[in-house]
């Protein structure tokens, strides 16, 4: 059993904001804010840039208005040439809503799957799923972790630096792996 | 106050302060509104529920039981014939379809116009959206006939060689509705991954008061269902952001998405020839409709069950009451759209096209447009008035008869355009068979056996969205901890 964080429990948004400033002032890396729901202006608050998934969307109906098109060009034009009522084998226009609809499907998937991988997860044996009092992180309490391996981690200064915050309490998290 | 000389008059008087309606009522705390939601699932079923349930599962097996009929004997069981060659099967698809588009409306548009009273209802209105499409997936499927080639519907390589022929807007349908159930689905799936780490917190905290073996066995059990699908959430603010973005862009995509399903649908229709269905207007006019349909549908379900959970604090009256301001915005455009084809009709000078509405309003189908007419126009027109878009059981009603209404517009554009074809030797009178009946009857049975599980097993409320929006969260208030914290700390 080893030590993964230092945990510091808050109970509102504010003191938790003010307490995050801190903790990114003194320089920290490998560190987090674990709430209920996003709060609003945090990301700055921590100093993270825009989000990338939109890489992941782009991507997703890129291909899938490419598979779109290239999939009715092949079947009707290409592969088997089905004359209908005197209109042209293929033609962007008629194979617009389906290559449409393709590209909004798998931008779907690249967004969702996207934020899967920027995240992490799924990952069931995060040492905070095993912490009892981390529980309330999904209810009303709001939580400062910070991780040993950080390079500016020192058990005394961070403990003292997270009680000079509205902290409420305070606590080594263990790692049981 | 008296009006000195020379002072401008603006001064001394000042406007009334509009206070706005909270989204959750008399202040609650941000742990109240987990117990309130969450408490649902974990209490015990009112009565109603199994009583509920067990009617629903019998219309259900019903349903199923003349499908299984149809399929044995042959669409022979179903009142079409010449000319109307498509009757109560796409009706009802169009109906459901129309049902599901509040859903995407109220979590994708109204999320990008930033309508923070979406919180409350998007939940609910999206798993209406996927079982409304379940249901209107059935319809299509059967109505081919042989049901064991539904599957050239595809573009999946068969004996044949033949590919599908993707001129047709049938086909685009194929793609649009089955795009729009699984994005659907993803969306409220993503949207339900912080609350179901929520019910695997709050399961974990409760099994020590599990006494019975059973007991403990099944709140294990719940933990692995809830944990594995909440996908090991804790809450991080590193998570949230790309959460949030990706939740943004799944908004940003489900819009043009929506918007394009039922144009699609209207395509099945305006793409022919056929006086009555070729206009252009279809699209902007299905869209309406379909939002408007799907609102009166939210409401139906969303009245009983705020009233039925204790859930009038988060479910306001406020909430019922814009939802109606919707209802009444797309009815009067689903008016105007229903004057404008008329207009069009006698405007473009064709015949056809003007015997055709001139026969569906005072033809021997004059009855069901003219339920349509005082179901979708007249009625919404009621919530001009305050009272009426802030009586929930008043609202109810009027829900009713919007999905009424927007049922007999689906039969009346489908089948009255039909009926009488350019030969009066081609004309004909379509009724529905029992068959065709109890398999729609039916359908609302598989709906609700869908929705009541839902009920039971997934927060009925966004409870993080809801949490997020109360002053509670904002760090800038009182009840946010702003006091607490020197000015000007972050």
């Amino acid at each position: 059993m080893s030590k993964f964080a230092i945990m510091a429990e808050y109970e509102t948004p504010a003191e938790i904001m003010a307490a995050a400033k801190k903790v990114h002032a003194a320089g920290y890396q490998k560190w987090d804010v674990h709430s209920p729901f996003p709060i609003h202006g945090m990301d700055d608050v921590m100093g993270l840039d825009n989000a990338k998934v939109g890489y992941f969307t782009f991507f997703g109906g890129l291909t899938g208005f490419t598979i779109g098109m290239t999939m009715q060009w092949f079947m009707n034009k290409f592969d088997y040439d089905l004359v209908v009522g005197g209109k042209p084998l293929f033609s962007g226009f008629f194979a617009f809503p389906v290559s449409y609809e393709l590209t909004i499907l798998l931008g779907a998937f690249g967004s969702l799957i996207g934020m899967f991988v920027l995240n992490r997860l799924p990952r069931h044996h995060h040492p905070l799923l095993a912490n009892e009092r981390f529980a309330d992180v999904t209810d009303d309490k709001f939580y400062v972790v910070i991780e040993c391996e950080d390079d500016r981690y020192e058990e005394q200064a961070t403990r003292a630096l997270l009680e000079n915050t509205h902290a409420v309490h305070i606590e080594m998290v263990e790692d049981a792996q | 106050m008296s009006l000195e000389a020379g002072q401008p008059v603006v001064q001394t008087t000042t406007p009334k302060e509009l206070v706005r309606e909270p989204l959750v009522l008399n202040n609650r705390s941000l742990g109240w509104i987990t117990n309130q939601v969450v408490g649902i699932i974990e209490g015990d079923m009112p009565k109603w529920w199994n009583i509920a349930f067990g009617v629903s599962f019998v219309l259900m097996l019903m349903s199923f039981g003349y499908i299984g009929y149809l399929v044995t004997t042959g669409v022979g069981v179903w009142g079409l014939n010449h000319p109307v060659a498509w009757g109560w099967a796409i009706v009802n698809f169009v109906f459901w379809i129309g049902i599901g588009h509040a859903g995407t409306l109220i979590s994708a548009i109204l999320f990008l116009l930033r309508q923070k009273w979406r919180t409350s209802v998007n939940r609910t209105a999206e798993a209406m959206t996927i079982f409304a499409v379940i249901c209107a997936g059935i319809f299509p499927g059967i109505h081919v006939g042989r049901i064991w080639l539904a599957w050239w519907l595809f573009p999946l390589p068969n004996a044949n060689a033949i590919w599908p022929q993707f001129r047709s807007p049938l086909l685009w349908d194929v793609f649009a509705v089955s795009t729009y159930f699984t994005v659907s689905l993803l969306f409220w799936y993503m949207g339900l991954i912080p609350d179901l780490a929520t019910i695997r917190d709050r399961l974990r905290k409760n099994a020590g008061q599990c006494k019975t073996g059973l007991g403990k066995m099944i709140n294990k059990l719940k933990q692995f269902l809830y944990g594995l699908f909440s996908m090991g959430w804790i809450g991080s603010n590193r998570h949230w952001r790309n959460y949030e973005k990706a939740y943004l862009l799944l908004a940003g995509l489900s819009t043009p998405l929506v918007l394009s399903v039922h144009s699609i649908v209207s395509f099945d229709f305006a793409v022919s020839q056929l006086p009555g269905w070729h206009t252009t207007i279809f699209p902007p006019y299905f869209v309406a409709g379909a939002v408007f349909s799907g609102f009166g549908m939210v409401l139906t379900l969303m009245i009983p069950m705020r009233t039925i959970f204790n859930l009038e604090e988060i479910i306001t009256v406020r909430h019922l009451e814009l939802m109606c301001k919707v209802i009444m915005a797309t009815g009067t455009i689903v008016g105007y759209a229903y004057g404008m084809e008329f207009f069009i009709a006698w405007y473009g000078g064709n015949p056809y096209e003007l015997y055709a509405f001139k026969n569906r309003a005072f033809g021997p189908y004059w009855w069901a447009y003219w339920i349509m007419i005082s179901c979708n126009v007249i009625s919404p027109q009621l919530f001009w008035f305050k009272w009426c878009r802030r009586t929930p059981w008043f609202i109810f009603v009027v829900s009713i008869f919007v999905n009424i209404g927007m049922w007999f517009e689906r039969f009346v554009i489908v089948v009255t355009s039909l009926h009488r074809d350019y030969l009066p030797s081609s004309w004909g009178y379509y009724s529905p068979t029992q068959v065709d009946i109890l398999t729609f009857v039916g359908t609302f049975g598989l709906f609700m056996v869908m929705f009541l599980l839902f009920i039971r097993y997934l927060p009925t409320i966004t409870i993080f969205e809801v949490k997020a929006v109360t002053p509670q969260a904002d760090p800038h208030t009182v009840e946010g901890g702003a006091d607490k914290v020197k000015g000007g700390d972050y």
